[in-house]
């Protein structure tokens, strides 16, 4: 039971895009591993549009006081188990925005993240790279 | 022993786990064709099972304040209504003058319940988005139903005013398919296009459009249900295919089926990646219009016998 339930969440990994104030870069470059040149289809991962369908929350963005509580909401509205991946450093870390009065601290202050992908933004081979890696890791 | 015969035939072949099985199949030609289109190189073969396999031992939440029952309801009857039409589909097509009654008044009466569980689950999950893609459904499915019938009607005027599925398929038998025919290449085109827009496939994928309201129906619908809706519409692509061939093209007992089911599929598929989505009143006045007169013109040929 254990196994094929975790076969099944490797091979077929769909992802939930949260967009939580990022400056929109990271979320430009997460597009790009659906288009033909990355095609991330091939591992089964597919990008869907409701946290009720999600494996896997893909955070990007710095999070801030307005922000937390949705970012909460959406965790919990995903049915378990369902991984978060951090993507750029604004998530990862704070990039530039530590010292901003509004900012409340990286994700993983507030939920468990799996997976850290840093840059500014990120490209798409080292994305595929973290999340194979998490997914070898599971 | 002849329950067990029916139960074996409900539930294993033709019924729930082999079409589930070959449906499966079909939605991962319809990937990969997809991803050969866009230039990708598209999912491995256990793709759509191993998707399935993950949605069943994932969790199934069912949202606060939505009808307990009706939302599960939903994905149920749509799985219940397609088994039931496998096993008349194939039963008849294999054993056209069998004393199994199956006419297509039920047929069009089972292929309804997809749609049904769809908008009964899509309006219980109390969900803006998911109300707007019950009531989107609920338009489309008038808007299709009607020229479908229509088409229906031509061909039971073919097939000598009998309603009796055995008959239309023996007909054929006798007679060559009814797909060489000009009333029959209409009809053809007609239910070809209504399939389309059952399997909700692009341009009439009003109802669960992605990019403006997500999943419609489907967007709180996690886990087993999800996976009932999934295997549903995997059935549905075997399904309605294999009814096409049956009431127009001669039926599906021999082994040219295969290639004729492929040749179909693949051309669903085509039309779904080379076309935009309608709007649901553009959808609406397509079938009415357009469609519904077509259809109306091969009423009136297979009427004169052409
Ligand atoms: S990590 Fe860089 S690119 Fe990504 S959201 Fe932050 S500032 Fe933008």
């Amino acid at each position: 039971m254990g196994n094929a339930r975790l076969w099944g969440l490797k091979k077929s990994p769909w992802v939930f895009h949260l967009a939580a104030a990022p400056c929109n870069n990271c979320d430009i470059e997460i597009l790009d591993l659906i288009t033909p040149r990355w095609d991330v289809e091939r591992f089964g991962i597919v990008l869907v549009g409701s946290p009720r369908h999600a494996d896997a929350l893909l955070v990007t963005g710095v999070i801030n006081r307005k922000t937390l509580p949705r970012v909460l909401r959406v965790y919990e509205q995903t049915p378990k188990p369902c991984l978060v991946i951090a993507i750029g450093t604004c998530a990862c870390s704070q990039n530039i925005f530590t010292p901003s009065y509004n900012v409340v601290g990286p994700y993983d202050k507030h939920m468990p993240v799996d997976v850290y992908i840093p840059g500014c933004p990120p490209k798409p081979e080292s994305m595929i790279m973290g999340i194979v890696k998490a997914l070898k890791r599971l | 022993m002849n329950i067990v015969r029916i139960l074996f035939s409900y539930v294993i072949f033709p019924g729930f786990i082999f079409t589930a099985v070959v449906g499966l199949f079909l939605t991962w030609i319809d990937r990969k064709v997809t991803a050969r289109i866009h230039w990708r190189v598209g999912p491995p073969w256990f793709q759509p099972y191993a998707d399935f396999l993950k949605l069943l031992l994932k969790e199934t939440i069912i949202p606060e304040g939505s009808s307990k029952t009706l939302f599960l309801l939903g994905p149920l009857l749509g799985l219940i209504g397609m088994s039931i039409f496998a096993v008349m589909l194939f039963n008849m097509n294999f054993n056209p003058s069998g004393s199994f009654v199956g006419d297509l008044i039920v047929i069009i009466y089972l292929l309804a319940l997809p749609p049904i569980g769809i908008i009964i689950g899509g309006s219980a999950s109390k969900n803006p988005l998911a109300s707007v893609g019950a009531s989107r459904e609920m338009t489309q499915y008038f808007a299709y139903e009607l020229p479908f019938l229509i088409a229906l009607v031509s061909i039971i005027i073919k097939a000598g005013g009998s309603v009796k599925f055995g008959e239309i398929i023996l007909a054929q038998q006798a007679q060559g398919p009814f797909l060489y025919s000009i009333s029959g290449v209409i009809a053809g085109v007609v239910i070809f296009l209504c399939i389309q827009a059952k399997l909700s496939f692009v341009p009439f994928d009003i109802p669960e459009a992605e990019q403006e309201i997500m999943a419609g129906p489907y967007i709180e619908y996690s886990g087993v249900t999800l996976a009932i809706y999934k295997m549903t519409r995997a059935m549905m692509l075997l399904l309605l295919p294999l009814f096409l061939i049956s009431v127009l093209w001669g039926g599906f007992a021999n082994w040219w089926a295969i290639l004729k089911l492929l040749l179909i599929v693949v051309l669903i598929i085509l039309v779904k990646n080379t076309n935009p989505r309608l709007r649901i009143d553009q959808a609406l006045k397509f079938f009415w219009i357009g469609i519904g007169a077509l259809s109306i013109i091969g009423l009136v040929l297979a009427f004169y016998g052409l």
